[in-house]
């Protein structure tokens, strides 16, 4: 076996055990013999064998859980892994263009305006989708300069902006009601979300994904200076314009359900590429494993280290930044 | 195959150079000298279609450059910008590799027949060893030899190379000097700038001088790098002196 292939099986290997791990831990321990067979009779459609508490967390509980952890780790990390090549820059987020601090205006107001939960969720998507697309229609506007430059001096104006509208809707917000629930979606958290949620996000982050895969050899072009690219034939343009929309719905569908998230679109592609090298056809399914793989720890540790749930957003940073100085330590080759 | 007529280049807001006529058949090389800033590699970009041009006409191929996609412009010119360190950690195969783009559909990845000729252009610069090492962790002069042998993966008719000896030692200069010249006789038509007259008695048939924004001189190198079209270039005295061979080799004066 190659030396890249063992990583990717070490991820795939890493991943279930952390799976196993996130069922077996909490209240209500599910054992992985419980979990196999809870899910191959619900496969086969077959009578439940284990008591039904046991089948309603794993379900209804734990389950959806899991997955949107998996679903969101893997959609952060491919949007993160995404712009830090067309970028040009390690150090770039899923948030450079502003779609979670366009998705947390669009929730804040919801919130301020006393919306339910579908329509926090709905304006946080669509926040997200409108600051990018406002960035993109200006950035791309501005002529004369290297677009890329352009596009994030854009991106951080408005996101300054925006910023100072969220700033605005806390200072004006019913401290005993509207601020907690505002400051609860800033931090981010799994714990709401429930099937219904999943239902949603999951096809919005599969429809992202998949111009990210189609055209995954492509994308490297965009890591060549402007001219370059074009130079070999690319057209730049439209495929910049193709990543930054597949990006951005993957992580506003993301963001949208989970609230803010931060420090995995910036770092696991990071740790991804000084893993198997910045081509990412290779990249793109070791990014998203370990990404679905932290936010499962995350998330697991989140709910079992206190009584009360941690806010993953503390976490992240937290075991992250450890493993990535050791990640960073250990391997030998630069981005 | 490259036909330029009066073509006056730079940008929306500022023109750069004008009054630039050349044609450039198959197997022929041509130089471009001018000072820093004189619009060398401005004229590069307008001459692949990066930059749009401000007057006159720039024809590929009997077509004209602006009626030609970006992967047709590419099948026929293979650009070598000038080697920077600034890239992602890529294997020089990697890189290479990228020079099939334009042969390829959007949602195509390169095929075992792209590849053998990724590793062709690769062989033909004698770079076979780095194939494998990241093209941020070679020297300057292996990276400029790759980015040659990317723009030959594109298998085009003619090569725009942007000050290709820039930054390379003395041999590595020579190397380059040779591999356009090899390459001219394969039938490649190559168009390259130089900082160093002596390159262009070396290899090109050709010269182009731009400089005071406009093409000052164009001909055979012997013909119109002289001394005094040197000074008014670059406002400095040199001597162009003929050696072995009917050879001429430009000197700096001898100061004591």
């Amino acid at each position: 076996m190659s030396a890249r292939a063992a990583i990717y099986a070490a991820a795939v290997a890493a991943l279930l055990v952390l799976t196993a791990v996130a069922f077996a831990a909490g209240r209500y321990p599910v054992s992985p013999g419980e979990l196999l067979a809870v899910v191959s009779a619900k496969l086969t459609g077959s009578r439940q064998t284990v008591p039904a508490g046991v089948e309603i967390v794993v379900l209804q509980v734990r389950g959806p859980r899991v997955l949107a952890a998996l679903l969101i780790g893997a959609a952060l990390a491919a949007a993160g892994t995404a712009y830090q090549g067309m970028f040009r820059n390690p150090l770039v987020s899923p948030d450079i263009l502003g779609v979670s601090t366009g998705a947390a205006l669009g929730a804040v107001l919801a919130i301020f305006l006393s919306q339910d939960v579908f329509l926090i969720q709905a304006f946080a998507f669509a926040g997200g989708l409108a600051a990018v697309g406002l960035v993109y229609g200006i950035g791309s506007r501005l002529q004369g300069h290297d677009p890329l430059l352009a596009l994030v001096l854009t991106g951080v104006v408005i996101g300054t902006l925006l910023g100072s509208g969220i700033a605005l809707l806390k200072y004006l917000a019913d401290p005993y009601n509207q601020l907690p629930a505002i400051t609860f979606w800033l931090l981010g958290s799994l714990a709401a979300i429930g099937p219904k949620d999943l239902a949603v996000a999951l096809p919005l982050v599969l429809a992202g994904l998949a111009p990210m895969l189609l055209l995954r050899w492509r994308v490297n072009l965009l890591a060549l200076p402007d001219d370059e690219a074009r130079a070999l034939g690319a057209d730049t343009r439209r495929l910049r314009a193709a990543i930054v929309a597949a990006a951005t719905l993957m992580t506003a569908a993301s963001v949208a359900v989970s609230g803010i998230i931060g420090w995995i679109g910036l770092l696991v592609p990071h740790a991804a590429r000084m893993l198997v090298g910045p081509d990412f056809g290779r990249l793109l399914p070791l990014a998203m494993l370990l990404g679905a793989a932290f936010m499962l720890a995350v998330d697991t540790l989140c709910r079992t280290i206190a009584p009360i749930e941690v806010p993953p957003g503390v976490l992240t940073a937290l075991i992250g930044t450890p493993f990535f100085l050791w990640l960073f330590a250990a391997a030998r080759r630069s981005w | 195959m490259l036909r330029v007529e009066a073509l006056e280049f730079g940008f929306p807001a500022r023109a750069i150079g004008r009054d630039v006529s050349f044609a450039l058949d198959r197997g022929e090389v041509m130089c471009v000298l001018g000072p820093n800033g004189g619009g060398k590699t401005t004229l590069f970009r307008t001459l692949l279609g990066l930059l749009a041009p401000r007057g006159g006409a720039v024809e590929l191929g009997g077509r004209p450059l602006a009626a030609l996609t970006r992967a047709e412009v590419a099948r026929a010119v293979g650009y070598v910008p000038q080697a920077h360190s600034g890239y992602f950690a890529y294997s020089v195969r990697e890189m290479v590799t990228m020079g099939r783009t334009a042969h390829l559909g959007a949602f195509s990845a390169p095929g075992h027949a792209d590849r053998r000729i990724a590793d062709r252009a690769i062989a033909a610069l004698g770079i076979a060893a780095l194939a494998e090492r990241p093209i941020t962790e070679i020297s300057g002069g292996e990276r400029q030899l790759s980015l040659v042998a990317r723009a030959l993966a594109q298998e085009p008719r003619l090569l725009v190379m942007d000050e290709p000896t820039a930054s390379l030692d003395f041999g590595n200069q020579l190397r380059v000097l040779d591999c356009i010249a090899a390459l001219a006789r394969t039938g490649i038509a190559v168009l390259f700038s130089t900082h160093d007259p002596d390159h262009a008695f070396a290899c090109a048939h050709r010269a182009l001088l731009l400089g005071e924004g406009r093409a000052l001189e164009l001909g055979a190198p012997r013909d119109v790098i002289r001394a005094d079209t040197l000074k008014r270039l670059y406002g400095v005295e040199v001597q162009v002196v003929p050696i072995e061979d009917g050879r001429m080799a430009c000197m700096p004066p001898i100061r004591r």
